[in-house]
């Protein structure tokens, strides 16, 4: 426990992100998030390390484009209508084949909708908003322990597959305090050279383009089979979950971040009225956990998806379980966190509604 | 003995130009590449391709090159720049890309004293898409977006970029050329020349605006292009040197 020491959220992602070795961070303020920049404008200078705060989101997310085009270890945060302004950096990083990391800490929208904590944006980190056929990986963790380690390693699996991955939390978890432990090891992956980088040709044999444009629809063709590979090979290795209470649960709830701690209290209200319920928790939101969904017992009697949104991940529950289960749903949105009571009790409807 | 008297830059590659007839990119493009090749840079250079009629630039310049999003190439330049301060940077962008979707990453990278240099192409039209009105196309200017000509009621004025970045106190270097006659290509070599000379000697930030031609879209000969520039265009957008070392010295 000597390990431990009392953070913030949103500074124990800053000071993760330079554990895990962060050259260049790019940002423009927006709330919940913005504990991240401060704590780095604080701590990069002194490090030797670039910080920098931008124009505009679109403008930080283009500087994130360009140092990691050029070999950098890069990141940039922001929050629901920030992430929406880099969608266009986004997708050409993806369509360039291009690592970085992107802090989203998600509060409620649409538009400029409000500062508290939502996980309305779960369609905007896993679909996107810019264009093309591309997948950003995002990791959706539940506490500040899991985002300090999931952070850590999500430079080296972006530099891996070369794609930007988005660790995507709520404000909730940007803004509470937990105690966190920063001695984790990272798991060693093998980082093959960025030889492709385009840094200054002294740098490397050859000249290196970074480019997302290609005229001829065949070329550009045969450059979405190869992303897709790609995206086949994460969905293979990346794909992240933990299943809690599953030995033959009466039902099953889908919960990721926030909620999927409050429906952790929630189990335990149900357990006192005799229904055994198990958590699928989601810590990979994209490539999303479809195997655990699709081998759910027999006996289980329906799902419940909660989410701090309206429904978004009841789509991709919807296509991993295919239709083999009821599936109902429960959600507060607006930046309203629910307790466990309310968890229960939609369990609990559910349960009455399946019977009659 | 044979003397060479004159080869093509090896700060260019073997691709032949994809721009039309008469259109004088390719000058420009020499020029920048002879400046890059005769200071000793080719191999610590990234340049920066917009989007644009130059978009194809990253296949034309002999040193690493980076596409990048409309408008954004002066923040992908700061993200470069930042993270490798002892390469050259520059961007290749047009008015479009440039004086209308990309002006707030322009004018923040001059603000932020970026060391970078900036080869702005104004040919007052947007030349990819087909010839549309431009910020920078001039009052009376038919386009196929203002087909009866530019109405500064209408549409505003073309917004003069190089004296609007005379006014940021981080401008180190900011001229305006023109490539219309001989004399014109060789003052506008030098001061390309000199730009990426300051950014060698990291003075800061480094902008060439250069008045270009777009025979196709402006509807005239090579010829007349050129003479349009001279007599039209100069007019709005006088030639000189805006400012110098962060000293304004214009007018």
């Amino acid at each position: 426990m000597g390990n431990k020491i009392l953070m913030k959220g949103n500074e124990a992602i800053a000071l993760a992100a330079i554990k895990g070795g962060v050259d260049a961070f790019f940002g423009y303020p927006i709330t919940p998030q913005n504990e991240i920049p401060e704590y780095l404008s604080r701590y990069m200078f002194e490090q030797g390390k670039v910080f920098l705060q931008a124009e505009s989101e679109v403008a930080a997310i283009n500087m994130v484009y360009g140092a990691a085009a050029s070999g950098a270890r890069v990141m940039t945060s922001s929050s629901s209508p920030g992430i929406a302004l880099k969608q266009e950096g986004i997708s050409y990083m993806a369509g360039s084949e291009l690592p970085c990391v992107i802090v989203s800490v998600m509060r409620g929208g649409p538009g400029l909708g409000g500062i508290q904590p939502s996980q309305a944006d779960y369609n905007q980190a896993t679909r996107g908003g810019g264009n093309g056929d591309y997948h950003v990986i995002v990791f959706a963790p539940e506490s500040i322990q899991e985002t300090v380690d999931v952070m850590k390693e999500a430079f080296d699996i972006a530099d891996y597959y070369r794609n930007p991955v988005m660790v995507l939390v709520d404000g909730l978890i940007g803004q509470m305090m937990e105690a966190v432990d920063f001695s984790k090891p990272v798991p060693k992956r093998f980082l093959p050279p960025k030889d492709w980088a385009a840094g200054g040709m002294a740098s490397h044999a050859g000249r290196n383009t970074i480019c997302s444009l290609y005229l001829d629809p065949y070329e550009l063709e045969d450059h979405n089979l190869k992303l897709q590979k790609k995206y086949l090979q994460a969905t293979a290795n990346e794909t992240r979950f933990e299943l809690i209470n599953m030995e033959d649960p009466d039902y099953v709830i889908v919960a990721y971040g926030t909620m999927a701690r409050i429906c952790r209290s929630a189990i335990d209200i149900l357990a006192k009225k005799k229904l055994k319920v198990g958590i699928i928790r989601p810590i990979s939101l994209w490539p999303f956990p479809k195997a655990p969904l699709k081998n759910i017992s027999r006996n289980c009697k329906g799902i419940l998806v909660c989410e701090m949104s309206l429904g978004q991940m009841i789509d991709d529950v919807r296509i991993a379980n295919e239709g083999a289960l009821p599936i109902a749903f429960f959600g507060r949105t607006g930046g309203v966190v629910p307790e466990p009571e309310e968890v229960a009790d939609a369990i609990l409807d559910f349960d009455k509604r399946r019977v009659e | 003995m044979m003397e060479v008297k004159y080869r093509k830059s090896k700060g260019l590659t073997d691709k032949p130009l994809s721009y039309c007839p008469g259109c004088t990119h390719g000058i420009i493009h020499k020029l920048v590449a002879e400046s890059l090749e005769e200071l000793g840079v080719l191999d610590t250079t990234v340049g920066i391709a917009s989007v644009g009629c130059s978009v194809f630039a990253y296949e034309f310049f002999n040193c690493d090159m980076i596409q990048c999003p409309h408008g954004r190439a002066a923040a992908v330049g700061t993200g470069i720049k930042r993270t490798h301060p002892d390469d050259i940077v520059f961007t290749y962008q047009g008015d479009g890309d440039l004086a209308s979707i990309g002006i707030a990453e322009t004018i923040h990278a001059a603000n932020r004293g970026e060391n970078i240099t900036i080869i702005f192409v104004n040919n007052a039209i947007y030349g990819m898409t087909g010839g549309q009105m431009a910020p920078t196309s001039l009052i009376g200017q038919k386009t196929t977006t203002s087909p009866l000509g530019r109405d500064q009621h209408l549409h505003g004025s073309p917004i003069k970029i190089s004296e609007m970045f005379a006014t940021i106190d981080s401008v180190a270097y900011l001229e305006r050329v023109a490539v219309y006659n001989p004399r014109q290509v060789r003052n506008a070599k030098n001061a390309i020349k000199k730009a990426f000379t300051y950014q060698k000697e990291k003075r800061g930030f480094t902008m060439i605006e250069i008045l270009s031609t777009c025979p196709v879209n402006w509807g005239k000969t090579p010829q007349d292009a050129l003479k349009w520039v001279e007599e039209d265009m100069t007019k709005v957008f006088p030639l000189g040197i805006f400012k110098d070392a962060g000293v304004p010295i214009h007018e």
